[in-house]
């Protein structure tokens, strides 16, 4: 099978010793939504930066659609586009030229670069900005513009690195649905971010990285199902007595009193707490998670 | 990549630096312009004339050669050591990084770019010479081929000094403490011949002064130095030159950790 990505034994050593990756095994596999996740200084941007050869590798094997980047790189880079976490294009150059330079670099036609740029600046909601400098722009426009960067040579696969950071939450929900669409038209998609919520929504599967090694590998639905614990919030209609519990469940009251905290166990039904609130006349408004369930997962697996 | 492909990467990056070094010309195609003009009015005019001949041409005549080439090469270095440096600086070299262009291709571009750079203020600085002083031609072709390869030349030694800059300092500490005194003492105002014999000798360890003597040839007919033996000096260097910037792209010295 040929993977979009395919990563074995990767290891990268810095000039000062610190051992950056210690044998990073990674599959993404052809049209995937994939995130990957750490905390920083985890390996996450010295991987991309290998990907895509800002990084030298100290030893092991990487593939991009089929070509080892040994073998033949130009080849491998491609199947490629980046969108880094640090805006890294030249700011004194008009939007437009900027999309229609990198289109050079690829050995795009200045026609066909011209028409791609004018596809791409009005998907992402720039091309009112085309002539303007770059360095005019806001961040979730600068953002927005390495996007369309990344994308003019219609890459296979799309590698976003925190593209969200600073971005604010309308910005971020569209930037995502292009992301999304993308993806169902058949781009393989690589995230990393630190809105676990994002990954959770998005992403089909996910490798959570921590000091130079790849702790979980697996889809998120599967790492979600190995959760033993999850809090609810239960927002009641009035206030209610302190003196009173749930068989069987933990539960504690909110300041207000008129919000429960209820811990729900792996293989216990939230049925029960219902019928329970039920039996007593009190009634619940609305309910949430108290925290990220990928959130939880994270936390505990990166304190291993 | 195919040849298409390349040919168009190239020319991408080739017209970057010229949009680049066009875009800022009062910061880039006007100062020389001026300091050259200063030169001409100073040292070839009022100067000049208390000065008389040298190797039988008036002092204007004998200085012009001289000071075209050191508009030549500064400029060319200079263009490519700050672009490149800019890049680093802005990170913007990684759009080029993470794309399939070759590195000789990166390195063809930016050269060239300076050496645009170079030519544009020589012809300009010519132009402008006209103002002061009739200009003899003996060899248009030998004129030519001089000014262009020692513009590579320097376009190159820019690259070098971009690649290990770390800050702007880096990028100025050469032109200002190797270059300018490299070309100042090499034969742009005085024939080495009035220098005494051991600094005669230590002058034709000076690379510049081959150059601009080759240059002054081609345009006067007269030379402190073999020519031939200049345009081998320079070629030699274009070769390490370029050798050695490509390894140095190819290793990521400065630009991939």
């Amino acid at each position: 099978m040929t993977y979009a990505i395919e990563i074995r034994d990767l290891k990268k050593r810095y000039d000062g010793g610190f051992e950056a990756l210690k044998g990073v095994d990674l599959c993404v596999e052809k049209g995937d939504f994939f995130a990957l996740l750490g905390p920083n200084g985890a390996g996450k941007s010295t991987t991309i930066g290998i990907l895509c050869s800002l990084v030298n590798k100290s030893s092991g094997q990487v593939s991009i659609f089929g070509t080892d980047i040994d073998q033949d790189f130009a080849k491998a880079k491609k199947h490629l586009g980046v969108v880094p976490q640090e805006f890294n294009f030249n700011v004194f150059e008009t939007v437009f030229n900027v999309v229609v330079t990198q289109a050079g670099f690829y050995g795009i036609s200045r026609s066909v670069a011209e028409a791609r740029a004018e596809k791409y600046l009005k998907q992402l909601g720039l091309w009112s900005k085309k002539d303007a400098q770059s360095r005019m722009l806001s961040g979730g426009m600068k953002r927005r513009l390495m996007i369309a960067r990344a994308l003019i040579h219609e890459p296979d696969v799309l590698i976003l690195d925190e593209p969200t950071a600073g971005v604010d939450i309308e910005l971020r929900r569209s930037m995502w649905e292009f992301i999304k669409k993308l993806n169902e038209q058949g781009t393989t998609i690589i995230l990393t971010t630190h809105y676990l919520e994002e990954a959770e929504q998005l992403c089909r599967n996910i490798a959570i990285i921590s000091a130079g090694e790849i702790v979980e590998n697996t889809s998120v639905k599967a790492l979600l199902k190995t959760l033993n614990q999850e809090t609810f919030i239960l927002d009641l209609d009035n206030p209610v007595p302190t003196d009173w519990s749930i068989e069987g469940f933990n539960v504690s009251i909110g300041q207000d009193g008129a919000s429960l905290e209820v811990d729900v166990m792996k293989g216990q039904s939230i049925n029960l707490v219902f019928r329970a609130l039920d039996a007593m006349s009190i009634n619940v408004v609305s309910m949430r998670n108290k925290s990220n369930r990928l959130e939880e997962l994270f936390v505990k697996l990166i304190k291993g | 990549m195919k040849n298409s492909e390349i040919w168009i990467a190239f020319y991408t990056i080739l017209v970057r630096e010229i949009r680049r070094y066009t875009r800022i010309w009062p910061q880039t195609l006007l100062p020389p312009a001026i300091t050259m003009t200063l030169y001409f009015a100073i040292f070839g005019n009022l100067i000049g004339e208390r000065i008389g001949e040298m190797g039988g041409f008036s002092y204007m005549q004998y200085i012009v050669p001289g000071l075209i080439m050191m508009s030549v090469i500064t400029n060319s270095y200079s263009n490519v050591s700050s672009s490149f440096f800019s890049a680093k600086f802005q990170h913007s070299v990684q759009e080029l990084l993470v794309s399939p262009t070759p590195n000789w291709v990166i390195l063809l571009g930016y050269t060239l770019g300076g050496v645009s750079r170079g030519l544009c203020v020589g012809l300009t600085v010519t132009l402008l010479s006209l103002f002061f002083t009739h200009m003899a031609l003996e060899s248009l072709f030998l004129t030519i081929i001089v000014v262009c390869l020692t513009s590579v030349m320097f376009a190159l030694g820019g690259f070098v000094n971009a690649i290990y800059a770390r800050s702007f300092d880096d990028v100025s500490i050469v032109p200002t403490f190797i270059l300018t005194p490299l070309t100042y003492l090499g034969g742009v105002f005085y024939s080495i011949d009035l220098l005494p014999d051991f600094w005669q000798s230590v002058s034709m360890l000076n690379p510049v002064l081959y150059m601009v003597n080759a240059f002054r040839y081609g345009v006067l007919g007269v030379s402190d130095i073999n020519v031939y033996w200049a345009l081998v000096i320079v070629c030699v260097f274009i070769v390490v030159l370029f050798s050695f910037s490509l390894r140095l792209l190819n290793q990521g010295k400065g630009i991939r950790s």
